[in-house]
């Protein structure tokens, strides 16, 4: 900071002719020049992007579908085996078949696409609950001390026993509603979104608590702003860089929460592979076939690994403090 | 002190109430029936009679206080009887168990030793190695060490448990042999070589509990210490010519604890939470394995009392942990 100062940024030329002034340089490009400072963070966006597209675009250049039984060409081996002599393997399936001949390669990118789905949906869900909640406990005092109870109440319940029991009890209604996929999927976006809000909600009523008091909000005020213009316009874009550093760890939680569901055995249907599924479904089997627990172990455990450094650079990134030193 | 303790206290049972009725509330929401699978040539008149016997025939807002009064009066009456010999229950109603037709507690009485081996050991474990790891990554900030406790603590944030626990049975059980992959909880430490084999099956199920853990304290470990390193005093220590142990391991340790301590206490309620699952991969026959079986079987009282016990530990030990904070810095006064 003291080293801008002491070189303010001289437009070029001459300053009375205002076409030669640059442009102002958005502050977001600030942001993005110290984010590609972190290294780790470059990484795990990298590989965020890379297994997104994996998944997403994968299964249109793959053509197998995850489903089809295959039961002559059951439990082959991955390809990469074949280098230490294991029989066994086709390039039909590089990454093998299961117990019942379903090709692991797309049943991977199939696991992946409703992971990283239910992580997206089920931050994006809790972030917008939390900001919801905190931006009006620290607005309005009155319903401040209502809000702060709600969310210590929510804290205090044990959340993992909680969401193993929505997830058992309400799994056949919302399924004869919505289908058996829909339905699983809704209920483990909503029962995560709703477990998981409270440290987002707390960190932004802080910040909206801090804002509030300072002078533009004041003068936004004096000027008859109504309330609802002075959150949109004054408030929220404020607290974005705590809200971002809590959505990525939000959507590191509920990756992880939802790979756990279906580990116990709680989440979708058998036929419904998700990464969690795929772990579980391999565990029996880790003695013959342990490669088949691994790599989706790999996949959640380097996601997860991907998402935290990218909001320990984001951290750093948002911070004006660190930035630009 | 002591007023702020006793009012939290008093706080505490209006939210413990609450949550009671919210866990209960979400129970009877639930389509889920017991009897459902019970044969369907049951005629409809004994089956609701059978549903009665199980104390569903009433409207919840009797059923609640019901739930209530024997959770917190009749339970704790059988424990002074079983301790005292005295006969204060009077052959009261207890909670009964859908499954297995027992008292709720007495299965729980059962099935705690295990858990708390467990996960007890495995907190024990997981802070005796955050604790180090903590103070030498501060001391030397961005070193090697200091990098590689930053990156195994990322590992420990992000590996979830059902797959490190399953990694470490494939590479010591599967592939070397070295140790059990399944927790044998009728085995009896009576000498030494039961005693060796008790630790070799604790081994795996400690160490994945312990690496959360360790990641999580290890990191506010870090901070602290940092926090405090740059203050005045230590360069005023320094400069009386104290010397680089007594600076470090007496006046900054002593400060740095403050925050830790209380991230300790609130940490032991969430570890129980994360051993459903490391009980699951190795079989541990504890809490967190009831829990699953009893919600698979709809056995809503076991539930009911299993969830309520865990809120319990978190109310509990935020308590704990905020009263810890005031008797440890004197600068903090509720009063």
């Amino acid at each position: 900071m003291i080293e801008r100062a002491a070189n303010p940024p001289l437009p070029a030329g001459d300053p009375t002719t205002p076409d030669s002034i640059p442009r102002e340089r958005n502050q977001w490009w600030d942001v993005w020049d110290q984010f590609r400072t972190h290294k780790g963070a470059m990484a795990g966006l990298f590989f965020l992007l890379g297994i997104t597209l994996f998944c997403l675009i994968g299964p249109l250049l793959w053509g197998v579908d995850p489903n089809t039984l295959d039961i002559r060409n059951k439990d082959l081996r991955p390809v990469v085996n074949a280098l230490w002599g294991v029989e066994k393997v086709s390039w039909a399936h590089p990454f093998g078949t299961d117990n019942l001949g379903r090709d692991i390669m797309a049943q991977t990118m199939q696991g992946g696409r409703i992971s990283l789905a239910v992580g997206w949906t089920a931050m994006i869900l809790a972030i917008v609950i939390g900001t919801f909640v905190g931006v009006i406990a620290g607005y309005f005092p009155r319903l401040d001390g209502l809000l702060m109870r709600l969310t210590d109440l929510f804290l205090a319940l044990p959340l993992l026993p909680l969401l193993l029991v929505m997830m058992l009890l309400f799994r056949d209604p919302l399924r004869a509603a919505f289908g058996p996929e829909q339905g699983i999927f809704i209920l483990i976006v909503i029962g995560i979104g709703i477990t998981s809000w409270m440290q987002t909600a707390r960190i932004v009523r802080g910040d909206v608590l801090a804002l509030k008091e300072r002078e533009y909000v004041l003068a936004a005020r004096s000027i008859g702003t109504p309330s609802r213009r002075i959150i949109t316009r004054h408030l929220l874009p404020n607290v974005l860089s705590p809200i971002m550093v809590s959505a990525t760890l939000g959507l590191a939680t509920a990756i992880i929460t939802e790979s756990a569901i279906s580990f116990l055995g709680l989440g979708f249907p058998p036929d419904y592979p998700t990464w969690g599924k795929l772990l579980a479904d391999a565990v029996p089997r880790m003695v013959s076939f342990p490669e088949r627990v691994i790599w989706p172990g790999l996949a959640i455990s380097l996601t997860v690994l991907a998402v935290n450094y990218i909001g320990d650079g984001l951290r750093d990134a948002l911070d004006p403090r660190i930035r630009g030193t | 002190m002591l007023t702020y303790t006793i009012r939290r206290l008093l706080i505490s049972i209006p939210t413990l109430l609450l949550i009671a009725f919210v866990i209960f509330m979400l129970l009877e929401l639930a389509p889920g029936d017991p009897m459902a699978s019970m044969p369907l040539t049951i005629p409809a008149e004994v089956k609701q009679q059978m549903r009665e016997a199980l104390g569903l025939g009433e409207p919840w807002w009797v059923r609640f206080p019901l739930w209530l009064k024997q959770f917190f009066i009749v339970e704790p009456a059988y424990w002074i009887d079983s301790i005292f010999g005295t006969d204060l229950a009077a052959g009261q109603q207890r909670i009964i168990s859908f499954q297995s037709r027992s008292p709720v507690f007495d299965t729980i009485a059962q099935r705690l030793p295990q858990t708390i081996w467990v996960v007890g050991m495995s907190y024990v474990v997981g802070v005796l190695i955050a604790l180090p790891v903590g103070i030498i990554s501060a001391y030397r900030q961005y070193s090697v060490f200091d990098q590689a406790g930053t990156f195994v603590s990322m590992i420990g944030f992000s590996v979830p448990p059902f797959f490190s626990g399953v990694l470490l049975i494939v590479i010591f059980s599967v592939s070397l042999g070295w140790l059990p992959s399944i927790y044998d909880t009728t085995h009896q430490v009576r000498d030494w070589d039961s005693f060796v084999f008790q630790l070799r099956q604790m081994v795996m199920p400690v160490m994945v509990l312990a690496l959360q853990t360790t990641a999580q304290i290890s990191r506010y470990m870090r901070a602290a210490m940092l926090d405090n390193l740059g203050q005045d005093y230590v360069r005023t220590a320094r400069a009386k010519g104290m010397s680089e142990r007594v600076v470090v391991l007496k006046h900054v340790l002593r400060n740095s604890m403050i925050p830790v301590i209380t991230v300790i206490a609130l940490g032991i309620p969430s570890i129980f939470g994360g051993a459903i699952i490391t009980e699951q991969i190795f079989k541990v026959n504890g809490l967190g394995q009831l829990l699953i079986i009893a919600l698979q079987g709809n056995d809503i009282p076991m539930v009911m009392t299993l969830t309520f016990l865990f809120a319990v530990l978190i109310v509990m030990f935020n308590l704990i942990a905020d009263v810890l904070y005031g008797v440890f810095d004197p600068r903090i006064r509720y009063d």
